[in-house]
């Protein structure tokens, strides 16, 4: 990793972390999937003060001490999300962040990352606190929040990026929107240097994508909807990783998307430059002829849009390289009243949390494109390392957060039935093989199976 | 009032949203159903009972005085009574929901509702709500079927064919409804389409419609059956496509020195409004290849004949 952060910095903990306090638990007979050691073998797991204290193939009972049972299940480092967006504060009508940590959980995530794209805007340490009170209220997995680049996301001052680490950010970005102004990218790269925080950068060049609405290529040809060129993101994500080799800053794509962003982050990771990547579901799934085909559903509309075959074969392609660090939901909730109008004037973004592992158990592992321990890599040791989280790993003496799935479990993607208070997703009715049925976090289970 | 002769129908299709998912047998069923109120339109009494008790609702949320008259013109020669609403200031235009707007519409339970609308997929969102048959008068660049047939009907009634002729269509094919529509239809019947203007007006791999692409405009015209020009904005939302109307005229504009090109029978169309001196020339716009007017005068035999198949199927859905 070119990273410069270190892992498991002591302010790195996470709003939503219980007491371990001398707590002793047992996972017992699973198939435990630990990519940060190489490990795939039916193993006991002890937990300790809510850390992994042992491994083995065989560990006996202790008198007082709570098992979970999980023979037939597969046992791996808690899942973490590093790019959702929890809406509080501002938008509570579309997520809370307890409803949106209850989705987590229900989706097989022991942690999150939230997007500062908040009202107000994540861009001072009060509301990063009120995130971080809101999580410890309601602990059903780990909230970091991400601070954002400028004041107010308006692309024009640096926030106070090193006031809001010290509340407890871990990265900086002003997703929703790009760092348009390569002078405050710079900047940034440079300043959060200091803090050992990466910046996160939603590559979209807003001039190219105009009043886009989606992919532009045959389909927004034939619908007439305004297109959103795949060059777009790839003059940002050019741009920027000159900066990064430049500033030696640390960088990170967003939900990258393009056959080329995804080219130039290779060809910079060979040359050493700081940068990552992580790619989201849908754009592994879809493409852009699905807005035809499902009769111009806004559940089809979201930032980047769905691109065309060939990037989804250069993203899958990515993944198995390793040119992708991390697989992220880019989890944004909107309300049905917002998404329920035409497809040019609905809102962009769709649900991620309890979709993302049903999904790519299925179509993933199951399609044969990923080993599983390549997928667990891509959601749990990846995704840390991107961020320098905490987790990632069952070492002995890592944190105890835990992700069970069952991978023989039939599930039907059923919207009304989420966690999340919003139902937008393109994968409604969606049979699946594979689903998380559990996690624990700190060593205790969170939500039964 | 006697009923014209209308062609056996086998017509299912509760809507027309869109060319794109008609099959060759339902636009030649439209196009033979049209030859027959064309009859009604030439009588001195031009109205006939066919459509009397239905309700038709005349949607229009954004301006358009041809398309909307040539709608109304049709429903009171079939007897429908009619409907209208308007207004780009409307709730729908303003993102209302579409379930809100659904919910209002079927209050009212119209048979029909005629819907143009700048955003595209708008009347494809209704169809799927509505029990009442929705045909599009145009949604943004998407489609406008009805234009589309009653091009393809004007070009019928000179040439007596579609399939082997070689339409050419210049202008701005990126912002253009009619150009889809029109593409989707002369494709499926068999014509040979090439698409010419300005490379900055050009939308992205258009060539996978079945079209051939040029950017050279006598070159396009080489041979040509029928010449179809469109309408041109050089400016849309503040971004300049092109740099003057003078350069684009240069470039693209129909003269009658260029339609030499053409051949000798070549007609000359336009779905109206015309800018004169921009993209056509007068001498062309008013001279002896162009059925502009009558591709007005066809319209209303087309959107008769539109009407007609799908109060039908409303009668099918019992
Ligand atoms: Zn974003």
């Amino acid at each position: 990793m070119a990273s410069g952060v270190k892992q498991g910095s002591g302010m790195k903990q996470g709003g939503g972390m219980r007491q371990g306090g001398g707590m002793r638990h047992i996972v017992r007979g699973g198939r435990v999937v630990d990519p940060s050691q190489g490990i795939d073998a039916r193993l006991d797991l002890l937990i300790e003060d809510g850390r992994v204290a042992r491994l083995a193939e065989h560990l006996d009972s202790i008198p007082g001490v709570e098992e979970t049972d999980a023979s037939g299940l597969v046992v791996t480092p808690g899942l973490i999300d590093i790019h959702v967006h929890l809406r509080e504060p501002g938008f509570e009508y579309k997520e809370t962040v307890e409803s949106g940590l209850r989705s987590a959980a229900a989706g097989g995530f022991t942690a999150v990352a939230c997007m500062a794209n908040t009202q107000p805007v994540n861009d001072h340490r009060a509301i990063t606190e009120l995130i971080l009170n809101q999580a410890r209220l309601h602990p059903y997995a780990r909230v970091y929040p991400i601070g954002a680049v400028s004041k107010g996301l308006a692309g024009q001052e640096l926030a106070e990026i090193g006031d809001m680490v010290k509340a407890g950010v871990v990265a900086i970005s002003d997703d929703g929107l790009p760092v348009m102004n390569a002078a405050l990218m710079r900047r940034a790269l440079l300043y959060a240097q200091h803090y050992e925080v990466p910046v996160i950068q939603h590559a979209e060049d807003l001039d190219l994508t105009g009043d886009g609405v989606m992919h532009e290529g045959e389909w927004s040809t034939r619908l007439g909807l305004p297109g959103i060129p795949g060059v777009a993101e790839d003059v940002m994500v050019a741009r920027d990783l000159l900066l990064s080799a430049d500033t030696a800053g640390r960088y990170h794509v967003a939900h990258l998307s393009t056959g080329r962003s995804l080219a130039m982050v290779r060809e910079a990771k060979r040359r050493g430059v700081a940068a990552t990547c992580e790619v989201s579901p849908h754009h592994l799934l879809l493409t852009d002829q699905e807005v035809a085909t499902s009769g111009f559903s806004t559940a089809m509309k979201m930032k980047p849009p769905l691109r065309d075959r060939s990037d989804v074969e250069a993203l899958i392609a990515g993944l198995q390289d390793g040119t992708v660090d991390a697989i992220a939901s880019d989890h944004a909730p909107h309300h049905p009243d917002e998404k329920d109008v035409q497809f040019s004037v609905a809102p962009f973004g769709i649900l991620g949390l309890e979709t993302t592992v049903s999904l790519c158990l299925d179509r993933l592992v199951g399609g044969g494109i990923l080993e599983l321990s390549r997928l667990v890599h891509l959601l749990s040791t990846g995704p840390a390392s991107v961020l320098g989280l905490p987790g990632g790993s069952l070492a002995p003496g890592e944190v105890a957060d835990i992700t069970l799935l069952d991978l023989e479990r039939e599930v039907t993607v059923n919207a009304d039935a989420f966690g999340s208070m919003s139902r937008n997703t393109p994968f409604d009715g969606w049979q699946l093989r594979g689903a998380a049925v559990g996690t624990l976090l700190d060593g205790q289970p969170v939500l039964d199976g | 009032m006697s009923e014209p002769a209308i062609p056996e129908v086998t017509w299912t299709r509760k809507d027309l949203v869109g060319i794109a998912d008609l099959s060759v047998e339902e636009i030649e069923l439209i196009l033979d159903t049209a030859d027959s109120f064309q009859e009604v339109s030439q009588r001195s009494i031009k109205k006939v009972p066919t459509l009397r008790g239905k309700t038709v609702l005349n949607l229009f949320f954004e301006p358009s005085t041809r398309t909307r008259s040539s709608f109304e013109l049709a429903e009171k020669r079939l007897s429908a009574d009619a409907l209208n609403f308007s207004g780009s200031g409307s709730a729908l235009s303003k993102g209302e929901s579409l379930i809100d707007t659904a919910r209002n519409l079927e209050a009212m339970a119209p048979d029909l509702v005629i819907i143009r609308h700048q955003h595209p997929g708008v009347p494809h969102m209704l169809a799927q709500r509505l029990e009442s048959g929705v045909i599009n008068a145009g949604d943004g660049a998407h489609e406008h079927p009805t234009q589309a047939l009653l091009d393809a009907f004007t070009i019928r009634q000179h040439k007596g064919r579609l399939a082997g002729l070689a339409v050419t269509i210049v202008g701005d094919i990126e912002h253009s409804r009619v150009v889809r529509s029109n593409i989707h239809l002369l494709v499926k019947m068999g014509a040979q389409v090439t698409v010419a203007g300005p490379r900055t007006m050009m939308p992205a791999a258009v060539e996978k419609l079945g079209v051939r692409v040029s950017y050279d405009l006598d070159e396009a015209l080489t041979d040509a059956d029928v010449v179809m020009m469109l309408r041109v904005q050089l400016e849309r939302h503040g971004q300049s496509l092109f740099p003057s109307t003078r350069e684009y005229f240069q470039l693209f504009g129909l003269t009658q020195a260029r339609l030499a090109q053409a051949k000798d029978d070549a007609i000359v169309m336009h779905p109206g409004p015309m800018n004169r001196g921009v993209e056509i020339s007068s001498a062309v716009a008013d001279g002896k290849t162009s059925v502009i007017l009558e591709q007005v005068a066809n319209g209303v035999a087309v959107r008769m004949a539109v009407l007609y198949l799908l109060s039908l199927a409303q009668q099918g859905d019992g």
